[in-house]
């Protein structure tokens, strides 16, 4: 496949794409892979705050538990959250943007005109709000955060469908007689499929990042689950002798988050040479 | 110009109007009684009648959304459910807090990035600027907690060379209140131990907020800078007897500042998300700390309220940056 | 009378490194601008007529190399570099520059007046020594460029300088360039096919223009195009490129009435207006086509 070839030749996006996998990988065989399975919920009080060792490869935290194994097991909870986020987000977004795209009149107005309003409050801010009032739980950050990101899908979908809406092929069928809601789903969506592939890539680092920042607010995670973010704050009253504590989940955050953006930017930059950066 | 502004804000207005809708509606989706909430825990039913009709909740939805407009206008957010003081003016207390980091965060950032991104463009391809690339993106997937924490532990817990919290250091008075920036105030009152002791509080927290911004602008400087150098006019100007460094500053910066200018404004919402937590690790009496505190103690009224205050300014700051756009680029005031 | 030469390329040859390695653009250019004369470089493209003038003005690309050759200016050796520009106190003040699309040589986002200010501080005024990047005396600045602006026949001169390029039309602009060439009264001016981007009437008032500089002050210029056409009506000599190497040199008459190489005789025939070309408009007496 040629968009394989071109992507296999931008070292960047390839590097992002290694991290993922292994990533991912971590996350599917973390319980194996973890050397000591048993502390990643269950303390060992004797063995608090222990520096990085060959046992214990990044440290215990205050429990006891061992951090490397904890962050490994955090990996699932990280990657979990963001499939979901992103793939409500796009349930929501990528219909209302094809929608708003496509129709014209009112209603395709309004959509717009809401995704403004989503967009008029930062991110976090409006994550935060929306789980206030949601309640504390997981599934009301992940609703959330869903929230905060729709409208970046409904956006691309959007710009994309005002491309294309114009091009022959799209007339053609019209003149045909297809209808509407044939040609948005069976003619532009595979068209706006790439775009839409971007943009969910970016939103896995996104909404890791963000849902860690929510977990150290506590927000959605609560304890023990070995969140990354839970796990910095709970680092904090730690400091500055348990440097590992903080240091390594975060890490963990760097190094998934700069995976899927380097991924995505070797992504966009083939999806869309107009808005390639001179590399 | 004048035409362009008034043009430009005008269309701010709607979302404006949809913001206020928005956070009206999260508040009437929170499931508890809101008098029963403002009244307290111990309040007897009459108290809790009375405060329904005061704040009139007992009236149909449209109005009440009407009242809540007249009094968001008005600068009236409501009583803090927690504190019981007044939202609207401890918001007014801590936004110059806020501002003064967020716009040193983004003065540094924006300078700093327009620098470095400016160097790795002129310096095309060599070990500089394979590193300030990796570091621009990078530099997007640090959490900003995470940086902030590392940075205390470094410098101030460490090396002790920075103060590890606090907008100024304890016990010293702040400035007499002009702006409501200690910076700025320390120095019109000529008080330079002020001066230098808010510069010393604020630099961790700045340098921590900026982090997003200087590998944003930098990146998009960097690319915007390789593009325009491949420009017509560059090789004319060279042509014509200019030197490089003086056809790289001003000329071809200006032509290139479009596409970083275009991401502060976008970035602007980002800093404020991150001005959040790192306003709460470094104790700096803003509106993020203020957002903390109202989450920990589940003050939903103060919550919708900073986002409806964020979302204000935010839209504001778009306009700003729309017009800075239109003077550095003079062919954008005519499209509008 | 023998005319001498005021600017020569001895032997030049430039190469460039590209994916397939390194290739060579100029093959040993010898040519020779004779004082007054307008010198036309004709080919069509990728022949390496631009990079002949880039060569000249020292403005190469990156992966560019010059492998031998030089340049002689009044007959005395001049230093090359790839990419040093314009050598300031040697060839600077001396060459003047026209480039060849006038909607992307003028930087868009600074007015006119800025962008020659900046030209001239440069280059200095004509009687000055060089430029030295300072402007003396603004106002004698400024009156010197409104000079040079009302030389190429733009109307208003003062508020040109105003003015930002997008609010100029393609031949008002292609005259700005003009000017701003003419700013340190050159003594040579190299052009890279000025017309091209303008449309045919723009064109003829642009050619006109420039033959009317050219004797007003005693200037000499190498005039690249493609077009045999210009060629005829402008040029008082020829040389034409093909593939990296100078084919054939001559006054225009006569190469064009007797071309001696191949691919000079088929440049000629492939223009579209071949019999306006052969019928000459100083010189009287009409010939058959070849």
């Amino acid at each position: 496949m040629p968009v394989l070839k071109r992507l296999l030749k931008d070292i960047p996006a390839v590097m992002g794409f290694l991290i993922i996998a292994m990533i991912i990988l971590t996350a599917i065989f973390a319980w194996q892979v973890a050397p000591l399975p048993t502390e990643v919920y269950g303390s060992n009080i004797l063995e608090r705050l222990q520096p990085p060792s060959p046992d214990h490869l990044f440290g215990t935290d205050a429990l006891g538990r061992d951090i490397f194994s904890r962050v490994l097991v955090g990996t699932r909870s990280a990657l979990t959250i963001a499939l979901s986020v992103v793939i409500l987000a796009m349930a929501i977004g990528v219909p209302m943007g094809l929608y708003a795209g496509y129709a014209s009149g009112w209603a395709a107005e309004l959509v717009m005109r809401l995704t403004d309003i989503f967009l008029a409050v930062p991110q976090l801010i409006l994550a935060l709000a929306v789980a206030q009032i949601l309640s504390r739980g997981l599934e009301s950050a992940m609703i959330a955060l869903a929230m905060t990101y729709w409208p970046f899908f409904a956006r691309t979908v959007f710009a994309e469908v005002q491309r294309t809406k114009t091009s022959l092929f799209v007339e053609a069928l019209e003149g045909l007689g297809a209808s509407p809601l044939r040609i948005a789903v069976c003619h532009l969506l595979p068209n706006v499929a790439a775009p839409i592939i971007v943009r969910a890539t970016l939103g896995m680092g996104f909404t890791i990042l963000t849902s860690a920042t929510l977990g150290f607010l506590g927000i959605g995670a609560t304890p023990p689950s070995p969140d990354w973010g839970l796990m910095i704050a709970e680092s904090r009253q730690y400091l500055p002798e348990s440097w590992w504590y903080s240091t390594f989940p975060g890490l963990a955050i760097l190094v998934t988050v700069l995976g899927f953006n380097l991924l995505g930017d070797g992504l966009r930059d083939i999806v869309d040479p107009r808005l390639r950066r001179s590399r | 110009m004048l035409r362009f502004t008034i043009r430009r804000t005008l269309l701010v207005i709607p979302v404006l109007f949809g913001l206020l809708l928005l956070t009206f509606c999260m508040m009437h989706m929170v499931p508890a009684d809101p008098a029963a909430a403002l009244a307290g825990e111990n309040a007897s039913l009459e108290r809790i009648e009375e405060i329904r009709q005061l704040y009139g909740f007992d009236q149909s939805m449209p109005m009440q959304f009407w009242r809540y407009l007249l009094q968001v206008v008005n600068g009236d957010f409501g009583l803090s459910l927690y504190s019981h003081r007044s939202i609207g003016g401890d918001i007014l207390l801590r936004l110059p807090a806020t501002l003064e980091l967020t716009l040193t965060a983004l003065l540094f950032g924006t300078v700093g990035g327009l620098s470095l991104g400016t160097l790795a463009a002129v310096w095309h391809n060599s070990w500089f600027d394979h590193l300030i690339r990796l570091f621009t993106v990078g530099g997007l997937a640090i959490a900003s907690f995470w940086f902030a924490i590392m940075l205390q532990i470094v410098f101030a817990m460490n090396l002790d060379w920075l103060p590890l919290r606090g907008r100024l250091p304890t016990g010293m008075t702040p400035p007499a209140t002009v702006t409501g920036f200690f910076l700025i105030d320390s120095l019109l009152a000529g008080d330079l131990a002020t001066f230098a002791a808010a510069m010393r509080q604020i630099v961790l927290p700045a340098m921590t907020l900026s982090l997003g911004s200087l590998a944003t602008i930098t990146r998009f400087t960097r690319s915007s800078i390789l593009e325009t150098l491949q420009k017509d006019f560059v090789t004319y100007e060279l042509a014509a007897g200019i030197p490089k460094r003086r056809v790289i500053f001003p000329y071809a910066l200006r032509n290139s500042l479009v596409s970083p200018i275009t991401q502060v404004g976008l970035l602007f919402g980002g800093l404020i998300s991150s001005a959040v937590v790192v306003e709460a690790i470094f104790d700096w009496p803003g509106l993020g700390s203020y957002l903390v505190d109202a989450i920990l103690t589940s003050d939903y009224m103060a919550i919708l309220a900073v986002t409806l205050v964020v979302g204000t300014v935010y839209a504001f700051v778009n306009i700003v940056v729309d017009l800075v756009h239109s003077v550095v680029d003079p062919r954008v005031a005519e499209e509008l | 009378m023998t005319a001498s030469s005021i600017l020569s390329c001895r032997g030049l040859c430039v190469s460039v490194l590209s994916d397939q390695g390194r290739i060579g653009i100029l093959k040993g250019i010898d040519l020779s601008l004779q004082t007054g004369h307008i010198l036309g470089i004709a080919g069509e493209s990728g022949c390496g007529k631009t990079t002949l003038i880039r060569t000249i003005l020292g403005i190469l690309p990156r992966h560019a190399r010059i492998d031998r050759g030089g340049l002689l200016f009044k007959d005395r050796p001049v230093p090359v570099s790839p990419r040093g520009g314009i050598l300031r106190g040697s060839l600077g003040r001396c060459i003047g520059f026209i480039p060849q699309d006038p909607y992307l040589a003028l930087n868009p986002v600074f007015k006119i007046g800025t962008q020659m200010m900046e030209i001239l501080r440069w280059n200095g005024l004509p009687g000055e020594a060089a430029g030295t990047g300072r402007l003396a005396d603004r106002k004698l600045c400024r009156e010197h460029l409104i000079r040079t602006l009302a030389a190429v026949e733009l109307p208003d001169p003062g508020e040109v300088l105003e003015r930002y390029p997008h609010q100029f039309s393609g031949g008002q602009r292609q005259r700005i360039l003009i000017a701003s060439a003419l700013i340190a009264r050159p003594e040579v001016i190299l052009a890279d096919e000025p017309t091209t981007a303008l449309d045919v009437t723009t064109q003829k008032q642009i050619l006109t223009l420039l033959r009317s500089l050219v004797s007003e002050f005693g200037i000499s210029m190498m005039f690249v195009t493609h077009d045999f056409g210009v060629i005829s009506e402008l040029c008082d000599d020829v040389a034409v490129m093909h593939a990296g190497c100078v084919v054939e040199t001559g006054p225009t008459r006569r190469v064009i009435d007797a071309p001696e190489h191949p691919y000079t005789r088929h440049l000629i025939e492939s223009h579209p207006d071949r019999g306006g070309i052969l019928l000459a408009e100083d010189d009287g007496a009409m010939r058959p086509p070849a």
